[in-house]
């Protein structure tokens, strides 16, 4: 096992992912369709409701639309990495999981070439999306579009380690709705991904509080300042500790030694 | 490149005291044991695979050839006993063991939506092969299984022999010295399954190869295989087909299955 066998291997997983991604156009237009109903409905009718003060990273009044962007970007992320953890699922029913696993690569490694392919597939989403809002006029500046590349890289991970653990736990395919109810939904709308946390403050400091602690909030931030040329170092110490944090747990989980299959049985013995 | 990660020198059995090398099993299971909770599912199971020849791994549903084989894929790690590659351990060595595997699975596991080629692509590479080397290999093996016109299809336009096929050409991709095969003609008809079954034994004498097929019909055995017999997560019998029979007493390989797994459980 050398370099070049971990490179090989990480380069065929994320092959075999955008191939699945191309083949399922649904997917790619659900994946497209989300954010922009969003920014093009939601967004304007809210428009005049939500005036959005001088905050940084901006440096003048800005429009709604504009404020929103980096929280449908997370946004496009957080689905995707909730995603994955569906199809890791469905995979583990459908029994391609083993063909993964059998690899002789560490398991780790293994796990951790699946979110990256994950997140490349999402990457590849969000820079169409930037693309559309830029025709909507929503037009950070030029190099903010590089300038994101890795905060995305990085929240990506993060939000796609959160769905791996949470894959972990789903026993069955049929239990995966409620896991979207109670994950998806409290943390987008807990965050600051539609609103400024202020504006969140105003009207309730105990959610304020809950917002603050949301890494999808940090994410959004993190997304939001780099997108403007600007770091935001609590917000990038935050991700990169949930990412640790959720990853170490997710590569626990699918341990041989401790994780649930040896306790339960693989996907043939539960049927 | 992937040929030089795996050492030509045998494993690290004792020079002195072990046997010579190529007595080495393909696989050995020894006293492995495994549970779901109360339910033993793995009862001190020891057996050996040669390290070439056709052993079948008898056991109706539910005797624990499932479980066996998620535990010698490593899905899943053995708290108890131990299983050897060729000596090497699977826990401890789990790199060198895995390398030398090559496994078909139970339940179909090809892309349908991708094509025969990119699934051998995705495999070789999931296994560190250079893409060159995946590449010519997929075409030799493709062109065993007399599909090699059909390497741009998807694999939803096959049968379902022909996705067999396809599977075991994978699982042959990164040349593993042990090929599994778990319950791999269900679900075919009887042509199918007889060209499978041809096919797998026909890979068994041509090339250096120990295969474990586990099935549930007897019929696929023949005199000269190794058997193992499992019945409710303990082993009943192993050895050659004719040596199981006459310890049973019976005439035939379905009647000494029959009188191996009904009779009370052994101590």
């Amino acid at each position: 096992m050398n370099a070049a066998t971990y490179w090989y291997c990480l380069r065929s997983i994320i092959v075999r992912e955008g191939l699945r991604f191309l083949h399922q156009r649904e997917r790619f237009f659900a994946a497209l369709v989300r954010p922009l109903v969003w920014l093009a409905i939601f967004a304007v009718g809210f428009r005049a409701v939500l005036g959005v003060s001088i905050i940084p990273p901006y440096e003048t009044y800005i429009l709604y639309d504009e404020y929103v962007v980096p929280g449908l970007v997370a946004m496009i992320q957080l689905f995707n990495g909730m995603q994955n953890s569906l199809s890791m699922v469905y995979d583990r029913e459908m029994g391609s999981m083993r063909t993964l696993l059998v690899s002789p690569l560490p398991r780790w490694y293994l796990l951790v070439a699946k979110l990256l392919a994950g997140v490349a597939v999402s990457i590849a989403q969000v820079y169409v999306f930037l693309g559309i809002a830029w025709l909507w006029g929503v037009e950070p500046p030029p190099l903010g579009y590089l300038a994101a590349l890795p905060a995305l890289l990085l929240s990506g991970l993060m939000l796609g380690a959160l769905g791996l653990l949470l894959s972990s736990f789903v026993k069955q395919l049929e239990n995966f709705a409620g896991v979207m109810n109670f994950v998806i939904f409290p943390m987008f709308f807990a965050s600051s991904a539609l609103y400024p946390l202020w504006r969140i403050r105003e009207g309730s400091p105990t959610l304020y509080q809950i917002a603050a602690w949301n890494p999808f909030t940090q994410a959004v931030e993190l997304i939001r300042f780099s997108l403007y040329l600007r770091v935001d170092v609590p917000a990038l110490l935050w991700v990169a500790g949930c990412l640790a944090l959720f990853l170490g747990a997710a590569v626990l989980a699918y341990d041989p030694g401790r994780g649930f299959w040896a306790r339960r049985g693989g996907p043939a013995e539960q049927a | 490149m992937y040929e030089a990660a795996i050492p030509a020198d045998p494993p690290s059995i004792p020079a002195i005291h072990g046997p010579p090398a190529q007595a080495v099993p393909a696989l050995a299971v020894e006293e492995l044991s495994h549970s779901f909770g109360k339910r033993m599912a793995l009862d001190h199971v020891s057996f050996a695979v040669p390290p070439a020849g056709f052993t079948m791994l008898l056991g109706l549903n539910g005797a624990g050839k499932t479980t066996l084989f998620s535990l010698i894929t490593r899905l899943y790690s053995n708290r108890s006993g131990a299983i050897r590659i060729f000596g090497f351990d699977l826990r401890r060595q789990p790199t060198r063991a895995l390398e030398r595997i090559g496994v078909v699975f139970q339940q179909p596991t090809l892309d349908l939506d991708l094509t025969v080629r990119q699934n051998l692509r995705y495999h070789g590479g999931l296994h560190g092969m250079a893409p060159s080397d995946c590449e010519a290999r997929a075409r030799e093996e493709l062109e065993r299984i007399g599909l090699a016109d059909r390497a741009d299809d998807r694999v939803r336009a096959l049968s379902g022999g022909q996705r067999r096929r396809v599977e075991i050409a994978r699982a042959l991709l990164h040349r593993p010295k042990l090929l599994l095969l778990d319950e791999p003609t269900v679900g075919l008809d009887t042509e199918s399954r007889r060209h499978i079954l041809d096919h797998v034994r026909a890979l068994c004498r041509g090339q250096d190869l120990a295969v474990l097929w586990a099935t549930h019909l007897m019929d696929e055995a023949t005199d000269e295989d190794s058997v193992v017999v499992l019945h409710q997560g303990r082993l009943r019998a192993s050895g050659t087909v004719r040596a199981v029979r006459a310890e049973a007493g019976a005439a035939t390989l379905p009647a000494a299955f029959a009188a191996l797994t009904t009779g009370e459980r052994r101590p």
